[in-house]
């Protein structure tokens, strides 16, 4: 959120970085032999864009699987090399999304644990998603893209570690729709995981969540330009997706972190000019938020994204409905932290979650962070996520 | 004064089983209270071993526990006592803490624990479903103290509660004397920021037991000897308490 311009040659240089980073590209899922989606749908050629730091054990049980969010991609951490080539300008001046826990010494502690980051499916970073060229008509696939769910990315996963010969994991760890991943892969693979580290998220989005995301959806898809999602060829429908972004810029804040941060300030001005230009500091806050949104993203990706997120429900898919139920299935130790202000996915629900994982006779550790950052606390409430992440990921199994 | 020493007299013959030196004309409560013992023989709770022994709980806990069993701790602090359960005795333990730090601690410590304010009651935990539900010397700093009792018995099979016994002696007189509110070696903090809100006696908490069909299944005193049938000595004597709470089922039925 700095204005203040980085310079990666010294960045990189910094013991606690990464360094230069690279992506890597795997066909995980050959066009003969297409992926069974949740959903019943099929998909092939899947590609896989994964960034990985640290270095794998010999014996390979040091792996941190990092799952991204909506928006995230699998640059997580360090500086990108190949962001002038890839034409990913606006990675030139900012490290990885989540460079703050990730690196030597770091809440996620390169010098003990290989990570891995892969991109979603669906997303726009790489990996095949609905900007992909589909093979069967050589034309970007737009909504011709078979729906995918968080289910599906956490096979996905699954299939990624078999490639990489990896059993088991040491731990997953994400948040908001990449802490979704983390419940997923307790639940689907129990035996090949240790820990699993939820921040910012449920097991089901709320009422309220689902709210936010259908008037993201109805911003692109009334957008002069989306034209059913055919729009590769021609103008974007960029100001819906501006819209999406600017409304859920909003539930990733908090009231109380807004007034903090904007008040009733002015922007640029001392008196109002009257009109319905820029007048207050929140508005050219979210303003920024949603020009600069629209040249890194897909607004296909975007409705794609955000159903999956609607769609998760854990207690569904595993408990026919009873979350107890679904929580019996877990074998790691888990860890979930909620932030007090965060209203996209609230405390008292994730704190539910945890009830339901006690009432099986296992170990859950919860915190609830104080926090006046919203849902965006798992971000950059850096020093309470290094309390609780790295001593829990480098502590022995509770359970043993 | 000797108002007072007969009263006292009367008192001690009543209801306790141990006599004042016959000898003892005149009793000088100042003294007693500054030298911190009382003219009586056969309840030594001030020997060296106990002034020296921190956690007498803790020890005595660790022999209760079942091995293998589920032991749920509600504010268990920085988790020393969750950890030597799950190392010594295997216990599946879980611990509930509302402290931020302590909490941090219990992470580090490989403890499972639950951020949770305890006044707002186990909401949310199953019926039964563990062995053991601890209360160390948490009962008097609750707000609901009373919730919180119930509760864990309806949590757990069986409640452990630790607690200091404001019928202790020394609180007597020091109240009685000085007429302020008492300060001892292990209540040493002022009336103004102690964190001690719901002060109770031994005797009070027996009574709401009897009243809710809940039994002392063992108690004991601080210098860990146990005691089977409460009374009025032990009330006070016992500077500290632990006792193991169940229902009494018969009763139930």
């Amino acid at each position: 959120m700095s204005k203040e311009r980085i310079d990666p040659v010294s960045a990189v240089a910094e013991k606690d970085s990464v360094g230069w980073t690279h992506v890597a590209k795997l066909r995980l899922i050959p066009p003969e032999k297409p992926l069974k989606l949740e959903l019943g749908g099929r998909l092939a050629p899947i590609d896989i864009e994964y960034e990985t730091y640290g270095k794998l054990s010999q014996d390979k049980d040091n792996v941190v699987l990092v799952a991204h969010a909506l928006s995230g991609d699998a640059h997580a951490a360090g500086w990108d090399a190949d962001a002038t080539e890839n034409f990913r300008s606006w990675r030139l001046n900012k490290p990885g999304w989540w460079d703050s826990i990730i690196g030597p010494g770091k809440a996620i502690d390169t010098d003990r644990f290989f990570v891995i980051c892969p991109n979603c499916v669906g997303s726009c970073y790489g990996s095949t998603g609905p900007s992909s060229i589909n093979p069967e008509t050589n034309k970007p696939y737009g909504m011709s893209f078979p729906m995918v769910t968080v289910e599906d990315w956490t096979e996905i996963e699954g299939r990624l570690l078999d490639h990489l010969g990896i059993k088991k994991i040491h731990a997953i760890i994400g948040g908001s729709l990449g802490g979704q991943q983390a419940i997923e892969f307790a639940l689907r693979f129990p035996d090949r995981v240790e820990k699993s580290i939820v921040l910012a998220a449920t097991p089901r989005l709320s009422a309220q969540g689902l709210a936010f995301n259908a008037v993201g959806r109805y911003c692109i898809m009334n957008d002069p330009n989306f034209n059913e999602g055919n729009y590769y060829e021609g103008a974007k429908p960029d100001k819906g997706l501006a819209a999406a972004r600017m409304l859920a810029h909003i539930t990733y804040l908090s009231d109380e972190g807004m007034h903090d941060k904007f008040g009733r300030k002015l922007w640029d001005k001392t008196d109002f000019e009257g009109g319905f230009g820029i007048e207050f500091a929140v508005e050219s806050y979210l303003d920024h938020q949603g020009r600069a949104f629209v040249n890194r993203f897909d607004a296909n990706s975007y409705l794609y994204i955000t159903r999956a997120m609607d769609y998760y429900d854990a207690a569904e898919r595993w408990g026919g409905g009873d979350l107890v139920k679904a929580c019996s299935k877990i074998k790691c130790d888990m860890m979930i932290v909620s932030f007090s202000s965060d209203w996209l996915y609230p405390p008292h629900e994730c704190k539910q979650f945890s009830l339901a994982i006690t009432a099986n006779r296992h170990p859950v550790t919860y915190v609830n962070v104080p926090s006046p950052y919203g849902h965006d606390s798992f971000l950059v409430e850096t020093e309470s996520v290094t309390r609780l992440v790295k001593p829990f990921l480098e502590s022995k199994k509770e359970s043993e | 004064m000797k108002d007072l020493l007969s009263m006292m007299r009367a008192f001690v013959s009543k209801s306790m089983q141990f006599k004042f030196d016959p000898a003892l004309k005149e009793i000088d409560l100042a003294k007693i209270l500054k030298d911190g013992s009382l003219p009586v023989s056969g309840y030594d709770d001030d020997s060296e071993e106990n002034a020296n022994c921190e956690r007498w709980q803790d020890k005595v806990i660790e022999n209760e526990i079942r091995e293998g069993s589920s032991v749920l701790d509600l504010g268990c602090g920085t988790g020393e006592l969750l950890e030597r359960l799950v190392k010594h005795k295997k216990v599946f333990g879980q611990g509930i803490e509302i402290d931020e730090k302590s909490v941090a601690s219990c992470v580090e410590r490989g403890v499972a624990v639950f951020q949770a304010d305890l006044d707002e009651g186990l909401k949310g935990f199953p019926d039964g479903s563990f062995d053991y539900v601890i209360l160390e010397e948490t009962l008097p700093t609750l707000k609901q103290p009373m919730r919180v009792l119930t509760d864990m018995l309806r949590v757990g099979s069986r409640g452990i509660v630790s607690f200091p016994n404001f019928g202790y002696w020394k609180i007597r007189l020091a109240l009685l004397i000085e007429g302020r509110m008492p300060i001892t070696e292990r209540l040493s903090a002022p009336w103004f920021n102690t964190e001690n809100i719901r002060l109770f006696t031994l005797r009070d908490l027996f009574d709401w037991a009897q009243n809710e069909g809940v039994i002392f299944e063992k108690s004991f005193v601080l210098n860990g000897k146990s005691f089977s049938h409460l009374s009025d000595r032990d009330n006070l004597l016992a500077e500290e308490v632990l006792v193991v709470l169940k229902k009494n089922n018969k009763e139930k039925k």
